[in-house]
């Protein structure tokens, strides 16, 4: 199946978000190949970066929080960043998309200096995060929330939005995040207000937010984390459409199943600095990420152990609330 | 007790001249924190730049009043620039802090003797505002309006009639202003920067200059009614310009729901028909001896009505907090999750 008949059939399910996601999807991956020729070692080049980062450095008082001294993210790709915590990885994420400013270094993003950019500027450059704890509008409608993203408004001026003439730009505006909640299978939540939805909605709703923006590169922060597994095969099938449409993926989780499933390739971090880069099937037979999570004197690394845990049925019935 | 007297004294209190500058103010407000989440404490710096502004040009400097409006004006945005730009980017409590400490410094800068020459010291400036009745098409000292039932005193004099029109028009004008803007992109930016600033700066918006645009637009309305308030009364005093104001002003607000384009409006209204109906309640009551001298006096008439405004708002916070037209759905919302 390709990407479009894959949307095509999306589209027209009806249903609660939990019969879509379990429902399987097949999407093309116009990554797969692309690492072949690519060492697995921290630091290395790839054949076509859409964000490097040289140097970038963010000390917390006397912990330094964040050390990369170099990394490329390779685009139209799926790249998962993992570690214990306390790595620098959400930090990392601040300082790459203008949320945090490093004491040093610079990133290039598509051929442009990012570094000492705002995180709007970045943001509406095409550099789209979502957060780690979910950052809905909660006062404001679900369809509100959508058409907040969309770029380059004429109406957000002020005094345009005061005379007018932005009335068809608006509709065009409405009608795409109509189209992206019905793909996310929203649409009957439209009218409410964002507030009123569940934690794993919350996380389609920022998700499927992020894409009203045109994202070049999307970076989410733990986008499964207390979403129930049924919601999470939903986003897990909206991550690797984003992919088949073209958009570089880069995303932070702890969850070794998922960052198998989906990830074309794994960056690992440790006290603040990259310490391994790989494809997902070797990373966990990789040394240094065994001393990272257990100490050097341990010899295997299981997947529990790089989750933390096992989820348990009654946290998996606690985030199965919508 | 005179019903009559009391129930019209209440209609007059809603329309009056005090309902319309607090209208304005509370219109300001609105935008600020009921659109924008900005903490504004100072909005009556606001209403003192307009009306010194329009003040000290009109009447020190000679100008005309329409250039003396335009002065206040401009006033206005020069202290919204000035308090807006250190203060915007760091977290809310220091819009706060810094707005509730600029309209005192503004009060007291006002008063001061070393600058009676400009501002007038503590007696204000009186009597540069003639100009306005001069524009008024009705005759200023005839009565004009009726009695309504027989009883009910509903008659103003053609200056009052005059300030009432131009009053409420002008609170016609910023209810229009204030609803094209929110049903807007522009407004709806705003909105998310109520709820989470860094969520509308991870989607691309500029939140800074949205802030600020917030900021100057709601301090200009604010502005507007301190120079009402000025002109009305043909005077500035600085005394008049005093901390509380804004709390007022916040309150007919709160009264009439925040986040709704009537709500100031409705609630300044609400506000000074409850200060009217109290204070000519008790007044009539202590005069006829309903109520004992050894409970209390007549002249504690002022405060005692203020009391009361407070138990009034401490209810309708418990029982509807939303306001009077506020949605309560709003308020349902549990924003921790």
């Amino acid at each position: 199946m390709s990407a479009s008949e894959g949307a095509a059939e999306h589209g027209r399910t009806s249903g609660g978000g939990g019969a879509a996601g379990l429902r399987a999807e097949v999407w093309d991956n116009p990554a797969a190949g692309v690492f072949a020729g690519v060492e697995s070692t921290p630091g290395v080049g790839k054949p076509d970066p859409i964000l490097v980062a040289d140097d970038v450095t963010r000390t917390f008082g006397g912990l330094r929080a964040v050390s990369v001294d170099h990394l490329e993210v390779q685009r139209g790709a799926i790249t998962a960043l993992i570690g214990p915590n306390g790595a620098g990885k959400t930090t990392f994420f601040n300082l790459l998309t203008g949320f945090d400013k490093p004491e040093r270094g610079h990133v290039v993003f598509d051929g442009e200096p990012a570094s000492g950019q705002a995180s709007y500027t970045l943001a509406s450059k095409g550099m789209v995060r979502t957060f780690q704890l979910t950052k809905v509008l909660a006062k404001m409608s679900v369809l509100d929330n959508m058409m907040l993203a969309a770029q380059e408004q004429s109406g957000e001026s002020m005094w345009r939005g005061l005379l007018r003439g932005w009335g068809s730009q608006e509709a065009v505006v409405r009608q795409r995040s109509l189209d992206i909640l019905d793909e996310f299978n929203m649409t009957h939540m439209r009218d409410e207000f964002a507030g009123a939805l569940s934690g794993g909605q919350r996380k389609l709703l920022e998700m499927a937010r992020s894409l009203m923006a045109a994202p070049r590169l999307i970076m989410l922060d733990e986008p499964m984390a207390g979403v129930n597994p049924a919601l999470t095969q939903s986003l897990l099938g909206h991550v690797k459409r984003l992919r088949a449409e073209g958009i570089t993926v880069m995303f932070v989780e702890h969850d070794m199943d998922v960052v198998r499933d989906i990830s074309d390739w794994v960056v690992v971090m440790a006290e603040g600095q990259i310490i391994a880069e790989g494809p997902p099937e070797s990373i966990g037979a990789n040394t240094a990420v065994i001393d990272a999570y257990l100490g050097s004197s341990h010899a295997t690394l299981t997947e529990e152990i790089i989750t933390g845990h096992v989820p348990t049925a009654t946290e998996i019935d606690g985030a199965t609330d919508g | 007790m005179d019903w009559y007297v009391i129930i019209s004294n209440t209609l007059r209190g809603g329309i009056s001249q005090s309902a319309i500058i607090y209208a304005l103010a509370a219109i300001g407000l609105n935008l600020h924190f009921g659109y924008t989440g900005l903490l504004n404490f100072g909005q009556v710096g606001f209403m003192a730049a307009g009306a010194y502004g329009l003040g000290i040009t009109t009447d020190t400097y000679g100008w005309p009043l329409w250039a003396g409006i335009v002065a206040g004006l401009a006033a206005g945005v020069v202290l919204a620039l000035l308090l807006g730009a250190p203060t915007l980017r760091l977290r809310a409590d220091y819009l706060a802090i810094v707005t509730i400490a600029a309209g005192e410094i503004i009060r007291l800068t006002v008063r001061a003797a070393r600058f009676s020459d400009t501002t007038g010291g503590s007696n204000g400036i009186n009597g540069f505002a003639n100009e306005f009745q001069g524009w008024n098409p009705f005759d200023p000292s005839a009565g004009y309006g009726t009695r309504v039932f027989g009883e009910l005193d509903l008659r103003y004099n053609g200056a009052d009639l005059w300030e009432h029109i131009v009053g409420w028009a002008l609170v016609g004008v910023a209810m229009l202003v204030m609803w094209m803007l929110v049903t807007s992109p522009w407004g709806r930016v705003l909105k998310s920067i109520r709820e989470d600033e860094d969520a509308s700066r991870a989607l691309g918006k500029n939140v800074f200059r949205f802030k600020m645009q917030s900021l100057i637009l709601g301090g200009t309305f604010g502005a507007i009614a301190g120079m009402f308030f000025a002109v009305s009364n043909n005077s500035v005093q600085p005394d008049n310009y005093s901390t509380p104001v804004t709390f007022f002003a916040l309150t007919a607000a709160i009264i009439g729901g925040l986040g709704r384009v009537a709500g100031p409006v409705i609630g300044a209204i609400i506000f000074w028909m409850i200060l009217a109906f109290t204070d000519n309640v008790l007044r009539q009551a202590v005069g006829e001896e309903y109520i004992p001298r050894s409970i209390m006096e007549s002249t504690q008439v002022g405060q005692v009505r203020f009391m009361l405004v407070g138990v009034g708002l401490i209810l309708l916070l418990v029982f509807r907090p939303q306001g009077v037209i506020g949605d309560k759905r709003e308020v349902a919302i549990d924003v921790r999750k």
